[in-house]
């Protein structure tokens, strides 16, 4: 057992590897109510069949060349979390102290102390109502479904088979939500697996604002906890959505999550997403673009550092014509961390007019530090810009020289340049408190630990004006 | 204040500098001009101690100490400023983090207490005004999306605050249109003092009807070859440089 997958033959009938076994036997101890059952059963299933069937991870399968789920076997025999009661203050210690509708899950289970009151539109599925349930029905494990099946992440099929209960976000038609939703995902338990689900419906000219953070309670309370996530997003006609997305666990936390997007016609998504690594934590965002003037602007920053993997892979299937999208990833990876950052782009024949962009730009600051960046580029129509950058550099001579030039020590030059290589994108976040808490979590991430800092000497006489 | 003895430099192993000799008193300002190639910007690197600015011979005394000995940050501690001929852009450093901490370096290092971020922030916001910045600028990356004008602006807000003792101004005039450059000039009109000098660089005599010199140098093949007063400028403007290679001096 190399690997906690093995890549076998298709045509021999796959066995299934501790870890799967145990995934399903997890399944089986699930125990859902009748209403539950009625609305989630299929869903359950045909997830687990698609788990069963699912390409392993290996090397030799493009998606997952560079990350080995070797780290999962340490889960062949862990249980189901038991949300642990958060201990006093830690909601205003850890979480943002923002202006929006709050609910707060631990261990995939809302904590009602915790949690603002659902408005109207938010359920949990338990407690959905007709509408709800007719949503949830057609929506459900079905968006961005149609992407290609041999692509499709294994993890989504098998945090469909753990439902048992998700959230259900639903903007009706031309409703502007004033306040932002703020979802919190809190880890606890030794060694525990836990599951997350989440749905979003916008109607046509809906309008919200999203953001999900995912953290850790305290080393004492959380350690070497999986979580595995899911969340869809239909975005109607002419409706925007600005997502915001934190995944900023222990490093003993290990984390599978996925987004879903599916956009419909005119409509627009603003996503960010912040990572730092952990033992294993490998987030997949599928976009479609299903209808006309479909806008996507998605900005990510991750950070690795001691021994953490992160890995992004991102898919956008542009489907139809006149849709745009602008992805820029920054990233900065220190120590003996291993960043991933495949971008995926299918631009299909009908797709004319279409605008992508995808940018990715990475900093190493440490000799053993390891990067994989790859475009992946498939374009079938012929009358499209489509652009994309990668690169992996170090800090710029010219800026240090400039910041010494102003008295400034060239150690602090270095952190001022580092953070602002990740900083820079912040600007597109809507939420003013949502910018300045990152910021000052950014802040004293690269303040107390110099492993984000690239110490590179500059190389001497680049740039010269005479 | 600066006392430089026949320097020599070179960049990308190209001899730039060749026996360069220029003496400036408290209080004086020096304009340096002459054609592309002359060594103009690389005297100015060389003094602020850029990387692959090599000095190969010659000394330069900064206030009684040896400018080589130290380095680029502690150049500028010591009063030496650089207003860039090309502004560096660096996103995701606020022009404001940038200023604090510039200033920061420069008062502890005179024994001075930090400013509170309050006293600062009011400092800063003056300063901007005196140059004509809208204070917003503070809060975007230092010189990120900034137009030509506003980066010379910005350097000349920097030099404001820091306070040198001396300034090197390389270029600050180019590209400027007349608005921004009677504002560069009025910034730099408002600090010259007594205690304060400043090495004009420009291509063009038309800022020396505005910053008006004590001497002017004329730069060639890396060592000065004439010196004279703001008539000099006049006169290399009416009849470029040619005359002096003609004249062999």
């Amino acid at each position: 057992m190399a690997d906690a997958f093995a890549n076998r033959r298709q045509s021999i009938p796959a066995v299934l590897n501790p870890f799967q076994q145990h995934a399903l036997v997890l399944a089986g101890q699930q125990v859902l109510s009748d209403g539950q059952a009625s609305i989630l059963q299929t869903l359950r299933q045909e997830g687990a069949e698609k788990f069963k069937r699912a390409t392993r991870p290996g090397r030799k399968v493009e998606h997952w060349k560079y990350t080995s789920v070797q780290a999962l076997k340490t889960y062949e025999s862990a249980g189901w979390a038991t949300p642990a009661k958060l201990p006093e203050g830690f909601c205003s210690e850890r979480l943002m102290t923002l202006n929006a509708t709050r609910l707060v899950f631990v261990d995939g289970a809302l904590d009602a102390a915790a949690s603002d009151s659902m408005p109207a539109g938010i359920s949990l599925f338990s407690e959905a109502d007709s509408l709800a349930t007719q949503l949830i029905s057609s929506h459900l494990g079905k968006i961005a479904g149609s992407v290609d099946p041999s692509r499709q992440n294994l993890f989504a099929a098998l945090n469909s088979a753990w439902t048992t209960e998700g959230l259900l976000i639903h903007v009706a038609q031309n409703v502007i939500l004033e306040k932002p939703i703020y979802l919190v995902y809190i880890s606890t338990g030794s060694n525990t697996v836990a599951s997350q689900r989440t749905l979003v419906v916008m109607e046509q000219g809906a309008n919200a604002q999203l953001i999900e953070h995912f953290l850790s309670a305290d080393s004492d309370l959380a350690d070497s906890c999986f979580v595995n996530t899911l969340t869809e997003i239909h975005i109607g006609q002419n409706a925007q959505l600005h997502h915001t997305r934190f995944n900023l666990e222990h490093e003993s936390a290990a984390h599978v999550g996925a987004v879903h997007v599916n956009l419909m016609r005119d409509s627009v998504f603003n996503g960010f997403t912040v990572s730092e690594g952990s033992k294993f934590k490998r987030l997949d965002y599928h976009f479609n673009h299903c209808g006309q003037g479909a806008s996507l602007r998605f900005e990510g920053v991750y950070l690795a550092r001691h021994d953490q993997l992160i890995d992004y892979h991102t898919c956008i299937e542009h489907r139809v014509p006149h849709c745009t999208s602008q992805q820029v990833f920054h990233g900065i990876v220190g120590d003996k961390a291993k960043a991933v950052f495949n971008g995926r782009i299918h631009i299909f024949q009908d797709a004319q007019k279409t605008l992508a962009e995808m940018n990715n730009r990475n900093l190493l600051t440490s000799d053993s530090a390891e990067i994989n960046t790859k475009p992946e580029l498939e374009i079938y129509a012929d009358d499209v810009k489509c652009a994309h950058g990668a690169t992996i550099s170090q800090l710029d001579d010219t800026s240090l020289y400039y910041l010494q030039s102003r008295g400034i020590s060239p150690s602090q030059a270095r952190m001022m340049l580092s953070f602002g290589f990740v900083n820079e994108l912040l600007s597109g976040l809507p939420v003013e408190d949502v910018k300045l808490w990152l910021e000052n979590w950014l802040r004293h991430r690269f303040s107390e630990d110099r492993s984000l800092v690239s110490e590179t000497k500059p190389s001497g006489n680049a740039g010269a004006d005479l | 204040m600066l006392e430089i003895h026949e320097l020599f430099a070179k960049v990308e192993g190209k001899q730039i500098l060749n026996g360069l000799n220029l003496s400036i008193k408290p209080g004086e300002v020096h304009a340096i001009m002459g054609p592309n190639g002359s060594g103009k910007s690389t005297l100015g690197n060389v003094l602020t101690g850029r990387a692959g600015y090599e000095v190969i011979s010659g000394d330069a005394s900064f206030n009684g100490k040896n400018l080589f000995d130290l380095e680029v940050e502690e150049r500028a501690r010591d009063g030496l400023f650089l207003a860039f001929q090309y502004p560096v852009e660096i996103p995701g450093v606020s022009n404001m983090e940038f200023l604090k901490a510039s200033v920061d370096a420069r008062r502890k290092h005179l024994g001075l207490l930090d400013l509170s971020s309050f006293d600062f922030m009011k400092l800063a916001r003056e300063s901007s005004q005196k140059v004509s910045l809208d204070p917003a600028f503070l809060k975007r990356g230092v010189n990120e999306g900034f137009s030509g004008g506003e980066k010379k602006r910005n350097e000349i807000m920097q030099m404001m605050l820091l306070e040198p003792s001396l300034c090197i101004l390389d270029e600050t005039d180019s590209g400027l249109d007349i608005d921004a450059l009677q504002v560069v000039a009025a910034g730099v009109n408002a600090m010259r003092s007594s205690s304060r000098s400043f090495i004009v660089v420009t291509h063009y005599q038309r800022l020396l009807d505005y910053i008006v010199p004590d001497y002017v140098h004329v730069l060639s093949q890396g060592k000065i070859v004439r010196t004279g007063d703001k008539e000099l400028a006049r006169e290399l403007e009416a009849k470029g440089y040619g005359w002096l290679e003609e004249e062999g001096v």
